[in-house]
C-alpha cells in the first residue's frame, strides 16, 4: 500500500492539486482534501478489463478491428463525449479526420455559451490565482458556485494568504440570479454573501440593467425580475470602486435560451468598467475534459469541438454539428462515444452501430456493437487537462497499473485498423 | 543510405561559402564528408543551377501557447477563407492568419523553414506551449520564457535579493518550462496594469513593487548572461506602438550598458512624432544605434497589407490599442500571477497613414542596419502578417526596383514621410542566408543547425535560381529535414517530427525552497506540478529534447 501525494484532479475543473490518495493494488481511496466531485471520481472501482464486441470479450485488436469495420463505409460518423486528456483529443482529432467525422464535445452546447460571446466581441478575463491574490469583490452570476466546484472558496478566496489583499476575510461575494446552496461563501468571519435572486429567464434583463447603470444610462424602472434598480445601483457603484473585482458564470448553468448575449453582456459591462479600473471575467467549466477538448481541437483545427470533417476539412458550426441533432434527424449514421471520466456517462441510445470507448464500469440500455473500457487520466495512465480557466493544464499523474488501454491506445487501434482497411 | 547532392551553388556563412559550386552528402541525418571512392552514393539529386542553404529558422514566431489558441478560437470567420483538406500524407485543418498546427509545419516546410522558436512562452503555459508546438510537425523548435512581470521577481527586487538569487530563478524557471532562452515584455509592465497601470515608461515605478522597467531589464539581461545561456535577453520593450517611443528605445540601447540584448520586433519601438500626423520614422536613428552597439541584437517585425491577428502577452498595450480592433473583438487576459496576453484582431491597410508608414519603417530598418548577423527576418507572426508573407518579404529586400512600385502604391503622405526610396540597398542571398539560417541559430545557440558544413544535422533547402524571389522562396525544389526528403516542388511529401531545443542552466537546488513556499501559499498549483517533465515532451513517442551548450564564461 502507498500514498501519492500531491495529486491532481482532472474532474473538479477548479485544477485541484493537493489530494492524497492511498493506493493498495487496484483500490483507491482520497485521504486527503478530496471533496463530494472528486472522492467518487477516484475511488470508482474498476470493473470491465476487458474488451467486447457484441457483448463478447476479446482482444484490444479484435475489438479495433471491428470499430474499423463498422467505421469503414460509413458517410457521416458522429464522436461524441470527447471527454478525455490531450493525447486521448489527438487520437480522436486523428480518427475524426481520417474517417471524416462529425467532432462534438458534449458539453458544447453550455460552452457555446461562452464561445459565441467570445467569437463576437471578445472579452476581459482572468485566472484563478490572480482571483486568489487580488480579488476585492466578487459576483457570482447566475451559478450556484460551490455545487458547481466544492472548494472554489476554501481555495481562492477565503486563503490566509494574499499577496495585494489585506484581509481575505473582507472581501465582498455578491450572488446575482442564484443562490448558493450551501455556506462556502460565508467569510470566515461569518459575514454571509450578499443575495438577489431572480427567475433564470430574468437574468437576461437584470443583467442589461445592471450594465446600464454601470455606463451610467438613465433608467425608468424601479425594479427588474423582482430586484430593486437601488439594489442593482449599489452593485454598479460596487463594481466601479472595487480594484480588482472578479465576475463569474458557469456557462451551463445559464439555463435560459441564447445565454450567450447575457455572457455578452456581462463581457461588455467588464469592458466599459477597464476604462476607470481593473474588472475580470471568469468563465466556470472544464469537468470532465470540456476545456481540453476545446483547445485540443483548437490548435488541430483552429475550431472549438464542435467541428466536422466530413468534406476532408475541418468545418465548424455551434448548431449543425450537434451530434445529438444528427444522431435524432437520422444524419449520423455510425457513433463512437469517448467518455474515460465517468462510467454514468454513456452514450445516447439509437440503433445505429456504437463504438463506447469509456471509462470502466459503464452500464448501458443497450450492449453497444463495442465497448472498449480505458483508464481514467490521472488514474492509470499520466496525461494532461485544462483546468476551467482555461490557461492551466494541469500533468495528470499515473496512480496505479491497471493496464487497461489509455483512449489514446484505444483510438489509435482503431485509426490503425482503418488504415490497413482502406489501403 | 549515403545522400549526395550535386553540383549546387552553395550559401552557407555559417562556413564563410557564398555561392561556391559544391557537392553535399548526407549520412544517417546528417552532412557528412566526402565519403571514400568506394562508398556507393544511394541516392542522388542532381542540382545544377540550383541554390542551396540550410533549412531556415524563424527566430521569433508565435506557434505555440495559450494566446495563439485565443487567436484561433476568435477568428472561424479567417479560417473558413483557407480550408486545408487532408492528403495521402497530411492532415486537415486551416491557414491564413493563425493557421493550424499542422498546417504551420507543413507551410513553414513548405517555404524551406526547418525550425520555428516561440517566444513567448509563460511559465505557467509553458506544457500549452509545447503540447503545441508538439503537434507542429517537421519543425524543430523552442521557446523563450517569460519573466519580468511575474510577481515573484518583482517581490525579489523590491525585497533587494542579490544577483546570484535572481539567477537561480531565472535558471530554474528555464529549465521547469523547457526554454532555450528568456524574454521580458513590456518589462513589469502587465503587472503594472493588474494595478491599473495605462503605461509604465523605461523608469516609471510600478505603483505596488517600486521597481522600473530598467531594473528589471538590467537584472534580467544580467542573469541571462551569468548563467551562459547563448540567447541574449529577448526583449519586447516598453511603449509598443506609441509614437515617440524611439526614444525609449535608443534609451534602453544606450542605458544596458554593452550587456547583450536582443530587442524584437523592434519596427513597433521605432516611432518618432514628428509631421503633421505627429507620426514618424524613427529607423535611421534606431538603425545607427544599433550599428554603433554590437551587443545589440534587433529582428524587424515587419507589417505587411492585409488582415491578421495580434497576439501580445503585452496586454497592458493590446488593451491600449483594442479600438483599432479589426473585426472589432478583442481578448485581454491576466494570467496566473505570471503574466497576461492580449489578442487584437488587426487589418493593415496600404491607404491608412500610419499603416503604411509602419511599412515603410520596417523597411528602412532592414536596409540601414549594416550587418545581416545582427538582425533577423521576422513579422512576428502573426502581429505584423503571417509568416506565410516572407517571401514576398525577402523580394522586398533583395529587389529595389520592386520595393519602388510598392511604395509608389501607399498613403501619399506616408511616401513623403520616409526615405525609403532613396535607399539602394538590395540583399544578397548571402544576406538573406545569414539573416534565416546562420546568424538566426548563432543568435539562439544552436550548435548544429543553421550550416552546411559535415557535423551538422542536414536541414537543407534547394531553390531554383529566380530573378522573381518572391517565386524562387516561396517555392523551394526540395526540402530535407534531418536528412529526409519532406518538401518536393513545395509541397509536402513525407512528414516527421522535429526536435525540442532547450538548455539547462545550473540552478542552486536550493532555490526551490523559497518558492516553495511561495506556490503553497499564492499559486493555485504545487511546485512539482508546476514543472514540466522531460517525459511528458518524450512520452508519446513523437518529441525529443536537444539540450544545447551553455557558453563558457570569461
Ligand atoms: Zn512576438
Amino acid at each position: 500500500m502507498t500514498e501519492i501525494t500531491e495529486v491532481p484532479s482532472p474532474f473538479c475543473g477548479i485544477g485541484t492539486d493537493d489530494l492524497s490518495v492511498q493506493v493498495d493494488g487496484l483500490a483507491l481511496k482520497v485521504t486527503a482534501n478530496g471533496c463530494a466531485v472528486n472522492t467518487p471520481a477516484f475511488e470508482q472501482a474498476i470493473t470491465d478489463t476487458r474488451p467486447r464486441v457484441d457483448g463478447k470479450e476479446v482482444s484490444l485488436d479484435v475489438a479495433a478491428k471491428k470499430a474499423a469495420v463498422l467505421l469503414k463505409d460509413t458517410k457521416l460518423p458522429v464522436i461524441g463525449g470527447c471527454a478525455t486528456d490531450v493525447n486521448g483529443m489527438r487520437a480522436l482529432l486523428a480518427l475524426a479526420d481520417r474517417s471524416g467525422a462529425v467532432v462534438d464535445n458534449m458539453n458544447f452546447s453550455a460552452a457555446r455559451n461562452n464561445l459565441l460571446a467570445l467569437q463576437d466581441s471578445g472579452w476581459m478575463n482572468t485566472t484563478l490565482a490572480e482571483v486568489k491574490n487580488r480579488c476585492d469583490l466578487l459576483l457570482v452570476v447566475g451559478t450556484d458556485l460551490e455545487a458547481f466546484a466544492p472548494r472554489f472558496f476554501e481555495r481562492y478566496i477565503w486563503n490566509p494568504d494574499a499577496m495585494f489583499v489585506d484581509d481575505t476575510a473582507n472581501r465582498q461575494v455578491i450572488y446575482l440570479g442564484k443562490a448558493p446552496s450551501g455556506t462556502a461563501s460565508t467569510s470566515p468571519n461569518g459575514r454571509a454573501a450578499k443575495v438577489l435572486t431572480c427567475n433564470d429567464a430574468e437574468l437576461p434583463e437584470v443583467i442589461a440593467v445592471l450594465r446600464a447603470l454601470v455606463k451610467g444610462r438613465p433608467l425608468q424602472a424601479d425594479s427588474v425580475g423582482g430586484i430593486a434598480v437601488a439594489e442593482l445601483q449599489m452593485i454598479a457603484d460596487q463594481l466601479k470602486a472595487a480594484r480588482y473585482s472578479v465576475v463569474t458564470w458557469a456557462a451551463g448553468a445559464l439555463g435560459f435560451r441564447q445565454a450567450e448575449l447575457t455572457v455578452q453582456t456581462l463581457s461588455e459591462m467588464i469592458k466599459e468598467l477597464n476604462t476607470t479600473t481593473r474588472c475580470s471575467g471568469l468563465p466556470l467549466g472544464g469537468r470532465e475534459g470540456d476545456q481540453t477538448a476545446n483547445q485540443v481541437c483548437g490548435w488541430t483545427t483552429g475550431y472549438p469541438a464542435r467541428t466536422r470533417f466530413s468534406r476532408g476539412y475541418p468545418e465548424y458550426d455551434p448548431y449543425l454539428n450537434d451530434a445529438n441533432a444528427l444522431i435524432d434527424s437520422g444524419e449520423a449514421d455510425a457513433l463512437v462515444w469517448v467518455h474515460a471520466f465517468n462510467a454514468k456517462a454513456v452514450p445516447p441510445i439509437d440503433h445505429m452501430p456504437t463504438i463506447v470507448i469509456g471509462r470502466s464500469g459503464m452500464a448501458f440500455a443497450k450492449e453497444p456493437d463495442v465497448f472498449i473500457p480505458v483508464g481514467t487520466p490521472g488514474i492509470d495512465h499520466a496525461g494532461h487537462a485544462y483546468r476551467m480557466d482555461n490557461v492551466v493544464a494541469i500533468r495528470l499523474k499515473k496512480l496505479r497499473d491497471s493496464g487497461l488501454p489509455s483512449t489514446a491506445d484505444a483510438l489509435n487501434a482503431i485509426e490503425n485498423a482503418l488504415r490497413e482497411m482502406t489501403v | 543510405m549515403m545522400i549526395k547532392l550535386t553540383g549546387g551553388t552553395v550559401y552557407d556563412p555559417a562556413a564563410g561559402i557564398d555561392g561556391k559550386k559544391q557537392d553535399i552528402y548526407i549520412q544517417d541525418g546528417r552532412i557528412v564528408k566526402k565519403p571514400a571512392k568506394d562508398v556507393p552514393i544511394d541516392k542522388e539529386y542532381d542540382l545544377k543551377g540550383k541554390v542551396v542553404m540550410s533549412g531556415a529558422i524563424d527566430m521569433h514566431t508565435h506557434i505555440g501557447g495559450g494566446k495563439g489558441n485565443i487567436a484561433r478560437t476568435l477568428l472561424p470567420e479567417d479560417h473558413r477563407q483557407d480550408p486545408v483538406a487532408r492528403t495521402e500524407c497530411t492532415r486537415s485543418g486551416c491557414g491564413h492568419a493563425m493557421p493550424s498546427t499542422f498546417v504551420t509545419g507543413y507551410r513553414y516546410a513548405e517555404m524551406g523553414y526547418t525550425a520555428g522558436f516561440e517566444p513567448a512562452v509563460l511559465p505557467v503555459n509553458a506544457r500549452q506551449a509545447h503540447m503545441e508546438m508538439g503537434d507542429i510537425p517537421i519543425l524543430d523548435k523552442g521557446g523563450y520564457v517569460m519573466l519580468g512581470s511575474d510577481d515573484y521577481l518583482l517581490r525579489m527586487l523590491t525585497a533587494k535579493k542579490d544577483q546570484k538569487a535572481v539567477n537561480d530563478y531565472v535558471a530554474w524557471t528555464i529549465n521547469a518550462a523547457k526554454a532555450i532562452g528568456v524574454k521580458v515584455v513590456n518589462p513589469g509592465g502587465i503587472n503594472a496594469f493588474k494595478f491599473n497601470q495605462r503605461k509604465l515608461d523605461l523608469d516609471e515605478q510600478n505603483s505596488h513593487y517600486g521597481v522600473t522597467p530598467r531594473q528589471i531589464l538590467q537584472t534580467l539581461a544580467t542573469a541571462v548572461k551569468e548563467l551562459g545561456v547563448s540567447h541574449p535577453l529577448h526583449v519586447h520593450g516598453c511603449n509598443l506602438g506609441v509614437p515617440g517611443n524611439m526614444e525609449t528605445t535608443l534609451n534602453t540601447i544606450e542605458g544596458i550598458g554593452g550587456l547583450p540584448l536582443h530587442l524584437t520586433h523592434i519596427q513597433f519601438h521605432s516611432y518618432g512624432t514628428e509631421g503633421d500626423f505627429k507620426f514618424s520614422s524613427g529607423a535611421a536613428q534606431i538603425a545607427e544605434a544599433v550599428n554603433k552597439h554590437k551587443n545589440i541584437t534587433i529582428d524587424v517585425g515587419q507589417i505587411l497589407f492585409g488582415q491578421t491577428v495580434t497576439a501580445s502577452g503585452d496586454n497592458m498595450r493590446q488593451h491600449a490599442n483594442h479600438k483599432h480592433a479589426s473585426p472589432n473583438k478583442w481578448v485581454t487576459m491576466d494570467i496566473e500571477c505570471d503574466a497576461g496576453c492580449g489578442v487584437v484582431p488587426f487589418k493593415y491597410r496600404d491607404q491608412n497613414f500610419v499603416n503604411a508608414l509602419q511599412w515603410a519603417i520596417g523597411l528602412e530598418t532592414f536596409l540601414l542596419v549594416d550587418d545581416p548577423w545582427r538582425i533577423f527576418l521576422t513579422t512576428d507572426h502573426p502581429n505584423g502578417a503571417p509568416f506565410t508573407s516572407y517571401p514576398h518579404l525577402i523580394r522586398l529586400l533583395m529587389d529595389k526596383s520592386f520595393r519602388n512600385d510598392m511604395l509608389a502604391t501607399i498613403h501619399p503622405e506616408a511616401q513623403k514621410m520616409t526615405t525609403l526610396g532613396s535607399i539602394d540597398r538590395e540583399y544578397t542571398l548571402n544576406e538573406i542566408a545569414i539573416m534565416t539560417r546562420a546568424g538566426a541559430a548563432k543568435l539562439i545557440g544552436l550548435h548544429d543547425r543553421g550550416g552546411l558544413s559535415p557535423g551538422n544535422w542536414a536541414d537543407i533547402t534547394v531553390y531554383t535560381e529566380n530573378a522573381d524571389r518572391e517565386k524562387m522562396f516561396e517555392k523551394p525544389d526540395y526540402v530535407f529535414k534531418d536528412g529526409d526528403l519532406v518538401v518536393r516542388d513545395g509541397k509536402v511529401i513525407a512528414t516527421k517530427w522535429g526536435t525540442t531545443h532547450v538548455v539547462k542552466p545550473d540552478f542552486d537546488p536550493s532555490v526551490e525552497k523559497g518558492l516553495k513556499d511561495y506556490f503553497d501559499r499564492y499559486l493555485t498549483m504545487k511546485l512539482g506540478n508546476f514543472k514540466i517533465s522531460d517525459d511528458e515532451i518524450t512520452e508519446d513517442g513523437r518529441g525529443s529534447i536537444t539540450a544545447h551548450p551553455l557558453k563558457r564564461l570569461a
